[in-house]
């Protein structure tokens, strides 16, 4: 295990897009490149863009692999030269020590039917055909009997957690379903290596934080390669086994998260970390959900008490006129209440755990999280009930 | 001296003439050829025309019914149509429309047996439209009389000139939508169908084209449109049916003949536009 080869190697990778088809040009831009010239004095002095150059890394059998750079690093252009999408201009991609760039056309198709698939950041997906059309598209185009693709592709819908879904059309699914689509029709092809373009950048924090966790179980399940590209450095290192940071069509650094975190090549990666970091923008408005159980204040414990029963739940919030949060009210409270050991306003637990603002950002409610014994209390500024936050949702919103 | 300061100048350009030799040429070397298509095609129309008349009238009033029940999902509409279907004959042009039907139908079915890989071409061959582009303005903008002359030059007077004129008139919206409908198609699920290695036949034909759909029957739509506003033009070649009938009543000035062959033509274009989007609606909300 330790000495098997990559299933992938790039070496030295250079992508330029040329207005006209000029050698000359050409050549002087590579030398340029060589010597280390940035992409803007290239485009100036030859009027060639050079989305790629000189790009280098290796990924292991297996291995999750996240390539990461702002939009325009050239991370879309790259990762198009994995399956030849982009034809590269120089260099050689091998796919198990095979050089793809010297494929024909008949090659490059059989590789991209049976060893290469991607998933797109808005899906790609066929918008005439329901999700099952969809997800046997790979095995359609591989001429598999029809039968034996839709058994296939029922089966991966099973494993992405479509099941049911598949007479859907596309148009009534929501972006995260569309994109388990995209996901399954990926994986219907039994590839070794899973391209990944953007494909959860369009989706909000929640969808996202879902798909993740699910991509690493398909992962775990299905032991595939995978290539995944983003700009966000969160999900880069919640995801990968090793990151490689891309800038102006260069790679600055490829490492494991942690020595990244720990080793930041130089002041750009650093930057890069820490920025995007501060920048996170998940509120308790998008954490927040409905309360198990309300009772209303006028109603008593003995209402109190059946919804607490009917709901399954050990508490219940009280609420008094216009959805104001008067307070919680637990189980044994209510039963003393009808034992008539306690009114049922002295029953109230008044000091519950309370966030006044929705839009505060998640990082500033963990310390509260943390040691509240019920569920956060979300009201507005009206001390309108709005919702409850968990301690589970909290911490599994955030992210690495 | 100084006269082509105020004047247009003496220098001509005679093209009228080599054009009027060259069509003459073309139908003495070729007449032959153009005898037989003559042949040919009249005798594709007169099957179109007799399949026709084999239709009896309640049935095609019924269908019309049918169709605008079950696709617009209007009991009121489908009485509309049926009735102004049941008008025409009333206005006893029932023969006569099923006389113009056969042009209009046969022109529309060669408008898209060559628009349609014309349009799929276009969108396939980058470049391609920098020069059709011009060429098909200009068919659709050259007044339609002027397809007539070396239409009826080629293949005399009748029902098959009248339909080669009106196919180089509505084969413009077809392959202007093919192309357009295609080349619209998003990029990104282009480049998926690509990604799964399919080959540049199988994009086409299982993503462009789907995905195109829409605006491909819009094309269609508009190519049968423009072959029914040619129906009084080609009958100034001689194309019988409800436009000789027009024509005849302009040359007569009968006012009452000339409204009720014109509500007819009015009748067969609303029909044919609302009952084709319908089919195209329902097609839309059942995929497969």
């Amino acid at each position: 295990m330790r000495q098997e080869p990559p299933i992938l190697e790039v070496k030295h990778l250079y992508k330029l897009f040329a207005p006209h088809d000029f050698r000359g040009d050409r050549k002087m831009a590579y030398k340029l490149l060589e010597l280390g010239a940035t992409r803007k004095d290239v485009l100036e002095t030859t009027g060639i863009t050079a989305a790629v150059s000189d790009v280098s890394f290796e990924v292991k059998r297996g291995e999750l692999f996240v390539l990461i750079g702002l939009s325009g690093s050239g991370k879309s252009t790259l990762v198009r030269c994995l399956n030849m999408l982009h034809r590269p201009s120089r260099g050689e991609v091998l796919m198990d020590g095979e050089d793809i760039t010297q494929y024909s056309e008949a090659q490059l198709r059989e590789l991209r039917r049976t060893k290469v698939s991607m998933v797109f950041q808005h899906g790609g997906l066929l918008s005439h055909r329901d999700v099952l059309g969809n997800v046997a598209y790979g095995l359609e185009i591989r001429q598999v009997p029809k039968e034996e693709r839709q058994a296939r592709a029922l089966e991966i819908l099973r494993m992405v957690g479509l099941e049911g879904y598949e007479h859907e059309a596309l148009g009534s699914l929501s972006g995260g379903m569309k994109q388990r689509v995209g996901i399954a029709r990926a994986l219907a092809n039994d590839p070794e290596i899973l391209l990944m373009d953007e494909a959860f950048s369009a989706l909000d924090p929640l969808v996202k934080n879902d798909l993740q966790f699910e991509l690493l179980r398909i992962r775990e399940q299905t032991g595939k390669t995978i290539v995944f590209i983003t700009h966000d450095i969160n999900e880069a290192f919640k995801l990968g086994d090793r990151v490689g940071i891309l800038r102006d069509g260069r790679m600055v650094q490829v490492d494991t998260p942690e020595r990244m975190l720990e080793q930041p090549a130089d002041e750009y990666v650093r930057r890069f970390i820490h920025n995007v970091n501060a920048s996170k923008v998940l509120s308790v408005r998008n954490v927040m959900t409905v309360p198990g159980c309300i009772v209303k204040q006028s109603d008593g414990a003995h209402v109190a008490l059946t919804n607490m029963r009917t709901s399954g739940v050990s508490s219940a919030y009280v609420v008094g006129e216009a959805m104001h949060l008067r307070g919680i009210i637990t189980l044994e409270g209510a039963l003393g209440v009808r034992e008539g050991r306690l009114t049922f306003e002295e029953a109230i637990i008044k000091d519950v755990p309370l966030v006044d603002n929705p839009d505060l950002p998640i990082a500033d409610i963990v310390p509260l999280a943390a040691k509240a014994a019920f569920p956060i209390a979300v009201v507005d500024e009206d001390h309108v009930f709005r919702g409850i936050v968990t301690k589970a949702s909290v911490l599994s919103s955030f992210v690495a | 001296m100084g006269q082509w300061l105020t004047s247009f100048p003496g220098i001509r350009l005679h093209i009228a003439e080599p054009i009027d030799h060259f069509v003459r040429y073309i139908n003495i070397t070729y007449g032959a050829f153009f005898v037989s298509s003559k042949k040919l095609l009249g005798a594709f129309i007169s099957a179109v025309n007799a399949l026709l008349d084999l239709i009896p009238w309640w049935l095609a009033i019924l269908a019309v019914a049918a169709i605008s029940v079950r696709c617009l999902k209007s009991r009121r509409k489908a009485l509309l149509y049926g009735g102004m279907l049941f008008m025409v004959g009333l206005f006893g042009y029932w023969e006569m429309m099923c006389e113009t039907l056969s042009i209009v139908i046969t022109a529309v079915l060669f408008s898209l047996l060559i628009g349609l890989p014309i349009g799929i071409a276009l969108a396939a061959v980058k470049g391609a439209d920098t020069f059709l582009r011009p060429l098909l303005d200009a068919m659709q903008t050259m007044p339609t009389f002027v397809y007539m002359i070396p239409a009826v030059m080629l293949l005399g007077p009748g029902k098959v000139p009248a339909v080669l004129a009106t196919v180089v008139y509505a084969v413009v919206p077809v392959i202007r939508l093919t192309s357009h409908g295609i080349s619209q198609v998003d990029e990104e699920v282009v480049e998926a169908s690509r990604a799964f290695g399919a080959s540049r036949w199988q994009t086409l034909v299982k993503v462009q084209i789907p995905q195109a759909k829409p605006t491909i029957l819009t094309g269609i739509n508009q190519t049968m449109m423009m072959a029914v506003a040619m129906v009084v033009t080609s009958a100034m070649i001689g194309a019988n049916g409800l436009g000789m009938e027009v024509l005849i009543a302009i040359n007569r000035m009968e006012s009452g003949r000339g409204i009720t062959a014109g509500l007819s033509i009015v009748i067969i274009a609303i029909l044919l536009d609302r009952l084709t989007q319908g089919l195209v609606q329902a097609g839309k909300e059942d995929p497969q």
